[in-house]
């Protein structure tokens, strides 16, 4: 039993290690954290984008002629993880802000820890309206559009179809939830005629597609909203297409024009759904040329849009602490407010009412081309033109 | 019409594969009492697998082919795993191979992801299975038909397997009574083995064939384990019938259940589970299990109170570890409070399942009571933090007032599975109870008052609430009641005919565990600033489990010395490597085979040898491993 | 010893199985400080009965009386309670825990101590579990792993836990099934001795005629579920449908090591 006290000496010390590490004062440090382990498809061409950025950004001098670090961190997909791993880039690594997150809600509960730690956060990828608006704060800014901007970009194209009668597919879970939710009051406002006559939600990765594709089909629908990704699109597809969901119906559907969601399905891919995504093979910009080139350069490997969010997230990081010429918090934010900044996708800014970036999505239609999946017809639709006028957004967002 | 009886054989498709997968387990379960965590892992090796081979070799011959040969293939890892690890450990303390199993998933999880990519695969759709059959007007796809037919056919050839060959009624006996097969001469080690070999094949052959329909991704295995166990729960542990039953019963019940309440299907299996444990405790075709003999000389050391010298060593630990802000970052100390949680969580959970014999397969639902009823008391009711902290975790105790009443009227694996559907239930409420516990996105803000806002002063708070925890439970160990709850746990006959009324025994113990729980969860939602489903959620609960498992069952101490390696690893490896699955994978396994009585009772062990340091005690240390052979 | 008031009274006890009367219209009593053997062939019901008396199963039809108190419909632990100490064909020990804390549990559920959270169990009644081991020889292993006995030990601290209540009464269920023969006639004797002390009434099933005869004051024959003969030894042995159903097995005189196969 006395065993047992050495054991806990021999814990603690093994914590030691951690504290072992000082931050060097030349480097500008910033922390970086994702759900690496749990969503792989998303943060590889994630990582690979932002580590480009910090090359382009160290062989174009640095910052404000000091050296940029991302010290990166796996959250596992867990809230609390995530905030462990914030914990330590403050405390332990003294990282300048922090970065990334995927899912909704480790984004919020990062930016609840840089609220109540006053740190910066740029929040890449979480969707949910409540991270800029009514959980919004002061350190808190976010780069990808939201859900109610890909919703209100989406509902553009939607409500010029003639179809009536809609159903709704959606994970059982915030992000599913609300984008339906925002899908339906942009649609019933455009188009009071509207009907919705299904909704299936099924739980997130565990779909049963052949039972959701019946159970729509049965109501006959004449449009479907989709909000599933990742392997439950897969299913649901394949599914949809073998029973004939989608024949003689138009689908709308979030995110799946992204070569994450879209490549998979190959062969199968179905045609002429209206989607949000990012066709990289048909972006004819100059800004897009220079980052195609350079991430097919470095990588041997054509970008995702998880490429672009590292990427930009990055990017966007250095150009503020540029513009503040500082680390301090309160002259990041200072900067940050209102920034404007290239992007692959052109100029883009924060704005300083929600800290929303104005960074847009392509919307388009999918189709095959030689057995792949690929986005047609596809136009930019930039960000700042899909949010709500500033009195609603005064309305949504809490004072600081 | 015709769409609910579309419906209908949809749901018969997907029963299928569920099937395939639970009855290999149910086998498994049925003769080693190995509840295989690594179950789900066989079965998304299989699908990986057999794309690779499917795409590899293409053709009707290529893609049955390939889809047999990937079973083939996984079935022979599975028989290299059972030999390598299993059989070191048959007859180490109960559950302890769920910790080996859950190590191996842990590893095969990161494996596939190097092996085969981050991407999502989509394979081949099976020749000759591509199109839709109409049904007056309704499509039914060909594989599902296909799916239809195989799922009986599997079930006649296991039947005729286990009735008429020689090896299916070693199975059948071997289920009923291990011992006696042992008796009666027949070489258990190739038994075992083929009975695994069997159990993965099906699991693999599962995966296999999902391929038409899924994508082949690295959480495949999550995403069925957990249905797999309730299947073979609701169809009685070792029924390959009522392993095909409760397949097309729980499908059924999706395919039907989404059409009325499109989003109860998160719950649905759940509250079946529950229902079905409380009517009928040992599943639909399962059979009551004859009280499990234990081997005598099971525990060598009987458990005795610290002497003082043990107790002097064990405050001056904690007097060291309180000494920790004086030299530590704020990082480390938020981590060190994160570990003084886990301690509490652990021991919580030991007291049951050490103590109680009671291993709970749901234990952070009372976890994440505390916290949420923290967060509730917090945000809505804006009660101060030190009225929080001591009324959040009487949600907790709540809640393991009115589910323990249930659980405690089962034990062994159905208790377990009792204690997950619970758990579930709580954790899809929590998710789905959108106004009131925010989803998913949970309840920010419930930061911890000024007083104890420093991360030290918060760390103190941790590490002394940590330090009572442990010692009271430890006072409880060795009362009366704690005699009476060991002798529950030892012999629910003998307690009965001295006069104590072992469930109700049985049913405190499981409300202090659960309270106890919930001071944690109290704690870490101070600690985290926010609550989130995650909290009650499976993985939770695993870690629960893992950290007793390897501290060590047996012993009075191990949750504590579990919680402290197991989280500080667990944290560190996160922190520094992506691999971190495969590493902590791989550091579980290593322990559960050189340490298969926990760290702590290896510890104990060591020191007993030492003590005795004659002839008869050396061979101490080798005994359980060669008794396992 | 007639003087003794009547402890146990049982009445027409009856339990079926399917369709197959295991116990049928059983009635016997018993006094304090009797020593009551009940025997007969496998398949008799002598464990069907015995545990109609502990509670353990519940008759059909008939009543158990204790001291005129009601015990059918009662839970074992409610009729341990009453003053019914019982030992198993099979022993039922706790196995983890050390021969004395064995003893102590019982004495701490007696104590009704049962919910006591903060109290040193180690030192609960410690001296009248050491009396209790003294009293049937097991002193010199109260600290032993009970996990690690011997069988014949395990039947003594069974004993010792039964009497751990001050019963009135103690069902023991083949009692020294499994002991060496020299072992067998110690048990009994102690048994008899604290029975005969402490007034303490016994009723027991056994297969070895040599211990029935030597210790029961009276023995009651069950075969096929009924009672088919009551008296003294000497009766029970004069009785020729006794010896029909014995020396038609041939085991009346050698009986012994059929333990384990009783119905």
């Amino acid at each position: 039993m006395r065993a047992r006290n050495y054991f806990v000496g021999a814990a603690f010390a093994l914590l030691a290690v951690g504290i072992g590490h000082s931050a060097v004062a030349e480097d500008i440090k910033i922390g970086e954290i994702n759900s690496y382990s749990l969503l792989p498809s998303f943060t590889e061409p994630y990582r690979k984008g932002w580590q480009l950025a910090v090359e382009e950004i160290n062989a174009a001098g640095g910052i404000n002629g000091k050296k940029l670090v991302v010290i990166s961190k796996d959250d596992g997909g867990k809230p609390a993880d995530a905030q462990t791993a914030a914990n330590e880039l403050v405390s332990s690594e003294g990282v300048a802000m922090l970065t990334g997150t995927f899912l909704s809600n480790i984004g919020l509960a990062v930016s609840d820890f840089a609220n109540q730690k006053k740190v910066f956060f740029l929040a890449a990828e979480p969707l949910t309206d409540a991270i800029t608006w009514s959980k919004g704060n002061k350190y808190t800014f976010r780069l990808r559009p939201s859900n109610y901007m890909q919703a209100a970009m989406l509902v553009e194209a939607a409500s010029k179809l003639p179809a009536k009668r809609w159903a709704t597919i959606a994970p059982n879970y915030e992000y599913g939830q609300s984008a339906v939710a925002v899908f339906k009051k942009l649609m019933s406002e455009k188009r009071p005629d509207i009907q919705w006559v299904d909704e299936q939600w099924p739980p997130q990765g565990k779909i049963d597609a052949g039972p959701v594709v019946q159970a729509v089909a049965q109501a006959n629908p004449e449009a479907i909203l989709n909000v599933t990704f990742g392997p439950d699109l897969v299913k649901l597809v394949r599914e949809g297409n073998t029973r004939g969901l989608f024949r003689g119906r138009e689908v709308v559907s979030f995110l799946t024009g992204e070569p994450e969601y879209l490549d998979p399905l190959k062969d199968e891919t179905p045609e002429g759904w209206i989607v949000t995504g990012y066709p990289w093979y048909s972006i004819k910009t100059p800004e897009h040329d220079a980052f195609l080139k350079a991430y097919q350069g470095k990588y041997n490997d054509y970008p995702r849009l998880g490429s672009i969010v590292g990427y930009q997230t990055i990017k966007a990081a250095a150009a503020i602490i540029a513009k503040a010429g500082s680390t301090d918090t309160d002259k990041m934010i200072a900067a940050a407010e209102g920034i404007s900044m290239p992007s692959p996708f052109g100029e883009i800014t924060f704005r300083k009412i929600d800290h929303q970036s104005t960074l847009g999505a392509f919307v388009g239609k999918t189709a095959q081309k030689d057995g792949k999946g690929v986005m047609v017809d596809a136009s930019y639709k930039k960000g700042a033109d899909y949010l709500p006028s500033d009195a609603e957004v005064e309305k949504l967002r809490p004072k600081d | 019409m015709a769409f609910y009886v579309v419906q209908f054989l949809t749901g018969l498709a997907s029963a299928a594969s569920l099937f395939l997968v639970a009855s290999g387990l149910s086998i498994i379960f049925g003769v080693t009492r190995i509840v295989n965590f690594a179950h789900g892992a066989f079965y998304m090796i299989g699908a990986y697998i057999a794309f690779t081979l499917t795409e590899r070799f293409s053709g009707a011959f290529g893609f049955w082919g390939g889809v047999l040969a990937a079973a083939l293939a996984v079935a022979l890892i599975g028989v290299l795993v059972e030999m390598v690890l299993l059989r070191r450990i048959y007859h180490a303390p109960e559950l302890f191979q769920l910790l080996g199993t859950f190590g191996l998933t842990l590893m095969v999880e990161d494996l596939v992801v190097l092996i085969w990519g981050p991407d999502d695969l989509v394979g081949r759709r099976a020749p000759g299975f591509k199109g839709a059959v109409d049904f007056f007007g309704q499509n039914i796809p060909s594989y599902d038909l296909f799916l239809i037919v195989l799922g009986p056919v599997v079930l006649g050839v296991l039947w005729l397997l286990f009735q008429r060959t020689r090896w299916g009624v070693l199975v059948r006996a071997a289920t009923q009574d291990r011992d006696m097969v042992a008796a009666l001469g027949v070489n258990q080690k190739w038994l075992f083995t083929s009975v695994f070999a069997v159990g993965v094949f099906l699991a693999a052959l599962g995966g296999a064939l999902q391929i038409p329909r899924d994508a082949v991704h690295h959480a495949m295995d999550l995403r069925i384990i957990v249905e797999v166990f309730v299947v073979v729960v609701i169809g009685g542990l070792g029924s390959i019938v009522g392993a095909f039953v409760a397949a097309v019963l729980v499908s059924e019940l999706n395919a039907f259940g989404i059409l009325i309440f499109p989003k109860i299907s998160i719950i649905l299996v759940f509250l079946v589970m529950a229902a079905v444990l409380i009517v009928r405790p040992w599943g639909l075709f399962g059979k009551p299990e004859a009280a499990a003999r234990k081997t005598p000389g099971l525990t060598v050391n009987p458990w005795r109170p610290l002497t003082q010298n043990e107790r002097l060593g064990s405050l001056a630990a904690l007097l060291v570890a309180a000494m920790l802000p004086l030299f530590a970052g704020n990082y480390a100390l938020t981590v060190g409070s994160e570990i003084a949680i886990f301690v509490i969580f652990a021991v919580s959970l030991h007291f049951l399942m050490s103590v109680g014999g009671l291993a709970s397969f749901g234990h952070a639902a009372y976890f994440g009571l505390g916290a949420y009823g923290v967060a509730f008391l917090a945000k809505m009711a804006g009660l101060p933090m030190i009225v929080c902290l001591l009324l959040g975790p009487l949600l907790g105790c709540m809640g393991a007032a009115v589910f323990g009443f249930f659980a405690v009227q089962l034990s062994g694996v159905y208790f377990a599975m009792l204690t997950l559907a619970f758990a579930q239930i709580v954790w899809s409420i929590a998710f789905q109870w959108v106004s009131v516990t925010g989803g998913d996105n949970g309840i920010l803000g419930v930061w911890p008052a000024s007083w104890a806002a420093s991360v030290s002063h918060f760390y103190w708070l941790a590490l002394g609430i940590a330090a009572l925890v442990t010692i009271a439970l430890r006072i409880a160990v060795f009362s009366p009641f704690g005699y009476a709850l060991r002798a529950t746990r030892d012999s629910v006959l003998r307690s009965e005919a001295v006069g104590i009324n072992a469930k109700r025994i049985q049913w405190t113990a499981f409300v202090i565990s659960g309270t106890t729980a919930g001071i944690g969860g109290a704690l870490f939602a101070y600690l985290k600033g926010s609550v989130f489903p995650d909290n009650l959620g499976i993985s939770l609960s695993v870690d629960a489990l893992v950290m007793v498992l390897l501290g060590g069952v047996e012993t009075v101490s191990g949750g504590v010395i579990g919680a402290i390696v197991y989280k500080a690893l667990n944290i560190w490896l996160v922190s520094q490597t992506d691999l971190s699955k495969l590493v902590l994978g791989g550091f579980i396994v290593l322990i559960v085979v050189v340490f298969p009585k926990g760290i702590v009772g290896m510890l104990e062990l060591l020191a007993q040898r030492r003590r005795r340091s004659s002839p008869p005690g050396s061979s101490l240390l080798a005994k359980p491993i060669e008794s396992a052979e | 010893m007639s003087v003794a008031p009547t402890l146990l009274a049982v009445e027409g006890l009856t339990k079926s199985y399917g369709g197959i009367h295991a116990v049928r219209g059983v009635s016997f009593s018993l006094r304090s400080g009797e020593i009551l053997a009940l025997i007969g062939p496998n398949g008799a019901g002598k464990s069907t009965c015995f545990d109609m008396l502990n509670g353990q199963n519940q008759p059909d039809s008939g009543r158990v009386r204790l001291l005129g108190e009601e015990t059918t419909g009662k839970k074992p632990r409610d009729i341990w309670r009453m003053g019914v100490g019982r030992t198993f064909q099979i022993t039922a020990t706790f196995a983890t825990m050390t021969v004395r804390e064995n003893v102590q549990v019982a004495l701490i559920s007696h104590g009704k101590q049962l919910y006591n959270l903060w109290g040193s169990a180690p030192n609960v009644d410690r001296t009248e579990a050491g009396r209790l081991l003294e009293l049937v020889g097991m002193g010199g292993y109260a600290d032993r792993p009970c996990g690690e006995l011997a069988y014949g030990d395990l039947k003594r601290l069974e004993l010792a836990v039964a009497l751990a209540n001050d019963p009135k009464l103690l069902l023991m269920d083949e009692p020294t099934a499994g002991m060496a023969p020299r072992e067998r006639v110690e048990l009994m004797r102690l048994t008899a001795q604290i029975a005969k002390e402490k007034s303490i009434g016994v009723l027991f099933t056994e297969h070895d005629m040599d211990v029935v005869f030597e210790h029961a004051d009276r023995i009651i024959v069950l075969n096929r579920g009924t009672l088919i003969a009551e008296g003294s030894p000497a009766e029970v042995r004069g009785n020729p449908q006794v010896q029909a159903i014995y020396l038609g097995e041939g085991l009346l005189y050698e009986g012994g090591h059929r333990e384990g196969a009783s119905a």
